[in-house]
């Protein structure tokens, strides 16, 4: 073991405190401290967005930070996004209902950084959330499923806003 | 098809639920007590001689449990060499990849020593040190150039850099030519791509002292390869190995190969006794995982005056790479697959694979059909163009038509089955897609962009692609006391929705709920023999084992609970997880009842006189492929300053046969559509004359993002294939086969004011420029 260092953070609104080597990147602290594993690694250098996660509420790559960086802030992880366990975030149901997802590995960046976006932009055109996923990296879907669930999910989303 | 419960609907698939709340299981995920870490010590040169490797300082560091070479696995070897070989008659020569390396190394990115330590940054640490002394040898990077006199060696072995060389065709070629009223020439090539699956390789092993059972978690595409090449090489019977393959993140053929790190990995965890893991990083992926498609053609076609093809000729050359981690099939396919659609009076492909400095060549999604896609499509261009004939009524003069259908090819496959053509509409086919992207109508928009100094074209390219690769899939099916239906298969996921295939194939027979059915595959315990995915295959072989298996399981669920509801089989059917009496809701017997009654009782004989166990086993077999086909149609816009290219539109129709599960059939040729339009426009695999691979990572070398990649419009047709019971034909590499054809072709259109020309992908803007540039200079 190097160095190492303690820190306290909130992961999915649970508080972790951890002793965690410096050079552990993100990522690495997640997937194994604890246990975390819906976080993928694609990449570890920043290209395809598959280690996305939310940092206080802002997408950020999770290969490209240091644990002990994070110290003190809150993380929202794919395990985190659901409401419940019973019950997947419309997000989810439309990456389900549009095909969004083949072999699922690039599905975890895809959602943390469309929930980002659709908070932002609530109305999207497909151009606007095509712009959005362009540093995500998809081998399978071609996009098109993806796109098609972004712009589901925002309907939704709005749908349920007006309710 | 209607009246079905389940079967061709777009049924939504079984796979998300976990994969969409972080809850998959992918080789990476497992995390083992005691668990170890491994990384590898590569070649840093494309041709070397290792005349020392120093462990000494990595071994001693903190955290570092052990460094392996090949010596030091020898002992434990009963086969240094992965044989993975598919038979030919073909080869000139073996080169089969060792373990470990020995004393050469003959690509950047072999591996040479395995360091195992507490985590992966030590690991990563360790390998750094791992002092190796290399005597640089002449590498050779260039296929064409490794068959010159005098070019120098890719292995220091080796006699000479053929692997392989052999031919195919029929007719009389050469009269045939020397009588043509035109003959056209195109040399042409296709340069080489990674499959780039977003999850890298890896591996996750440990040794069960008390079993006396290794096991091996891989994101591999076939576990029952993988176990038998460790069987091979380890010399372990087969109750001693189990190969399991966890949820994979994409395959796309180099995932099929068995690697040097898999038995690396096994043999690591063997022998410390604790579970061991390697995690491919990006960078190794773009160095030692297999990549496809460098191809050189030198190809001429005859035509008569009315653009008829009189006959087809050439060679090409194709690099094999540094090793044979598959086969000849690449080449044989792409020699093969060139003048399929069409009618071709005569044929000739003189063909030999060339061995290079470079990582080895297997099938990439695709698997060697683009490329001779690729030539035959460029070629009815050319002759297109130079007899002043439409682009697709010169193919509408030479695609079999469907009334010819089956028809046979005077070319064999691999296996040596004749090739025929078994059903589909060609012409229907390339009609329904020349409609969606109004291409009679594209002269005016052509003539019109033109005038606001736009340059727009559209291109079309025809293909089929043999599927279905047999011989066989083992599928059973069983009802346990639960009541739940399992399936096991050899068949293997890596994204393309197999578990939700074979679901709805077997719950449409077998009660018609797909929650009630449990999918067992990627496991080489759950099933004696495998063959696992591959050449858009799992379908025809796997889904038509599931569908008699279940049909089997279902007449004997029938029989059974007819026997104890004392109704007549023909009043009964199943419904959910129940049998029941038509009309009589109330006269039921639940599935697990049935199962139970046939599991057995000491002493008591069965209901009805049946077999024990509520289950079947089937191996649907299959010799011949099944040919998908399809019509890709491309509107581009390319800007002749910057050379870059835009989709206006995208369209592609298809005939799978019976389609299972729509909305999975879209999934795969779009995704395919998207591998193939990263090939022609983005991907390029670049190597320097050392055969130093210089682009290895996403910065340099570009997939395709979502604002690139257009909407794709898809048309389905549906002819079933006679070849199996589904008449389902492959899906999964249908979208790649097409596009390089089709897009180059709009390309060429767009800029026909400048008559540039285009011979080779990936196409890239600099690329684009540079010709528009030397064509006006020429021009003055
Ligand atoms: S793994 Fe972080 S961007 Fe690819
Ligand atoms: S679903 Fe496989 S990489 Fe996106």
């Amino acid at each position: 073991m190097g160095e190492t260092r303690k820190i306290s953070l909130s992961v999915n609104g649970k508080t972790y405190e951890e002793e965690v080597e410096v050079r552990f990147t993100l990522a690495d602290f997640l997937r194994q401290q604890p246990g975390l594993t819906g976080t993928h690694l694609g990449c570890e250098h920043g290209v395809c967005g598959a280690c996305t996660i939310l940092l206080n509420g802002r997408s950020a790559r999770s290969c490209l930070m240091l644990a002990v960086q994070v110290d003190g802030q809150e993380i929202t992880t794919i395990e985190g996004i659901a409401p419940s366990e019973d019950e997947m975030h419309p997000l989810q149901e439309a990456f389900r209902d549009n095909h969004g997802l083949q072999c699922g590995f690039c599905t975890p960046g895809m959602l943390t950084t469309l929930i980002e976006f659709l908070g932002d932009n609530p109305d999207p055109t497909e151009q606007e959330v095509r712009e959005a996923i362009s540093g995500n990296l998809c081998r399978c879907t071609g996009y098109q499923g993806i796109v098609a669930a972004a712009l589901d999910a925002a309907q939704r989303l709005r749908e349920a806003k007006g309710a | 098809m209607s009246g079905w419960k389940v079967f061709g609907s777009r049924a939504k698939r079984l796979e998300d639920p976990a994969l969409l709340t972080g809850q998959g299981r992918f080789v990476d995920d497992i995390i083992l007590p005691e668990m170890l870490h491994a990384a590898f010590v590569r070649s840093p040169h494309g041709h070397a001689k290792i005349s020392r490797i120093d462990v000494e300082q990595a071994q001693t560091m903190d955290g570092v449990q052990a460094v392996y070479t090949l010596n030091d696995f020898r002992p434990h070897l009963t086969n240094e060499h992965l044989v993975v070989g598919l038979p030919s008659p073909a080869y000139k020569q073996e080169l089969d990849r060792p373990a470990l390396a020995n004393d050469e190394v003959v690509y950047v990115g072999k591996p040479v020593a395995i360091v195992v330590a507490d985590t992966r940054y030590i690991a990563e640490d360790a390998a750094a040190m791992v002092m190796v002394d290399y005597d640089i040898l002449p590498a050779v990077a260039d296929c064409r150039a490794a068959l010159e006199d005098g070019a120098p060696l890719a292995h220091s072995t080796s006699p000479h850099n053929i692997l392989a060389q052999f031919d195919m065709g029929y007719g009389e070629v050469d009269s045939v030519f020397a009588n043509a009223p035109h003959v056209y020439s195109e040399s042409m090539w296709q340069h080489r791509g990674g499959s780039q699956s977003i999850e890298c390789r890896g591996a996750v092993s440990f040794y069960d002292p008390i079993e006396d059972l290794v096991t091996l978690y891989s994101a591999t595409q076939a576990a029952h390869t993988a176990k038998n090449i460790l069987i091979d090489m380890l010399g372990l019977d087969e109750n001693q190995i189990r190969v399991i393959i966890p949820d994979v993140g994409g395959g796309f053929g180099p995932k099929l190969v068995f690697y040097q790190e898999d038995v690396a990995v096994v043999l690591a965890a063997k022998l410390l006794g604790r579970p061991v893991k390697w995690a491919e990083d990006r960078r190794e992926h773009f160095i030692s995982t297999t990549q496809e498609r460098d191809q050189f053609w030198d190809v001429e076609i005859a035509v008569d005056n009315d653009g008829k093809i009189l006959g087809l000729r050439g060679s090409m050359i194709h690099d094999h790479g540094a090793y044979t981690a598959r086969g000849i099939n690449l080449a044989f396919n792409s020699a093969l697959i060139v003048s399929l659609p069409y009618d071709v009076p005569c044929y000739y492909m003189d063909v030999v694979l060339a061995v290079t400095n470079k990582v080895p060549v297997t099938p990439v999604r695709g698997a060697g059909h683009p490329q001779g896609i690729f030539v035959m499509e460029r070629l009815l261009d050319r002759a297109a163009r130079e007899l002043g004939i439409d682009r697709p009524e010169i193919r509408r003069r030479n695609l079999i038509p469907t009334e010819q259908l089956p028809y046979t090819k005077g070319l064999k496959t691999r296996g040596d089955a004749p090739v025929i053509l078994d059903s589909g509409d060609y012409l229907a086919c390339m009609e329904d897609a020349l409609e969606r992207i109004d291409f009679t109508g594209f002269l005016e928009r052509q003539k019109k962009a033109l005038q606001e100094g736009r340059y727009i074209g559209v291109g079309v390219a025809n293909y089929v692609k043999g599927t279905g690769r047999g011989p066989f899939e083992t599928v059973t099916v069983r009802i346990g006391p639960s009541g739940k239906i399992m399936v096991y298969s050899g068949a293997a996921a890596m994204g393309q929705s197999t578990q939700t295939m074979l679901t709805q194939i077997v719950a449409e027979h077998l009660g018609g709920d797909m929650e009630n059915v449990e999918v067992v595959i990627g496991d080489s315990s759950v099933v004696p023999m495998g063959i696992g995915g591959s050449a858009s295959r799992q379908t025809v072989t796997a889904g038509s084992s599931a569908l008699l298996a279940a049909r089997e399981v279902q007449d004997k669920a029938l029989k059974v609970a007819a026997h104890m509801l004392e109704a007549s089989e023909e009043d009964l059917e199943i419904d959910g997880n129940e049998i029941r009496v038509k009309g009589v809701p109330d006269l039921k017997v639940g599935l697990g009842k049935v199962a139970h009654a046939v599991a057995g009782t000491p002493g008591y004989a069965l209901p009805g006189g049946i077999e024990p166990g509520m289950e079947a086993t089937k191996n649907f077999m299959v010799d011949d492929l099944t040919f998908v086909n399809g019509t890709a149609a491309v509107e581009v816009e390319v800007d002749p300053e910057t050379g870059k290219v835009s989709f206006l539109k995208y369209v592609i129709v298809h005939d799978c046969g019976t389609v299972v599960n729509p909305m999975i059939v879209e999934g795969q040729v779009i995704g395919g559509t998207a591998h193939g339009i990263g090939n022609t426009l983005f991907e390029w695999m670049g190597y320097d004359e050392t055969a130093q691979p210089i682009t290895t990572n996403f910065a340099e070398y570009l997939l395709v993002s979502a604002p690139e990649m257009p909407h794709i419009q898809m048309g389905h047709m549906e002819s079933p294939t006679p070849l199996n019971p589904l008449g389902v034909k492959g899906v999964g590499e249908c979208g790649v086969v097409p596009a390089p054809a089709a897009i180059i072709s709009a390309v060429e259109n767009a800029l026909s004011p400048f008559g540039v020309f285009f011979d080779h992908v990936p196409l890239r803007p600099p690329e684009i420029v540079e010709k528009i540039q030397s064509a006006k200079a020429l021009a003055g």
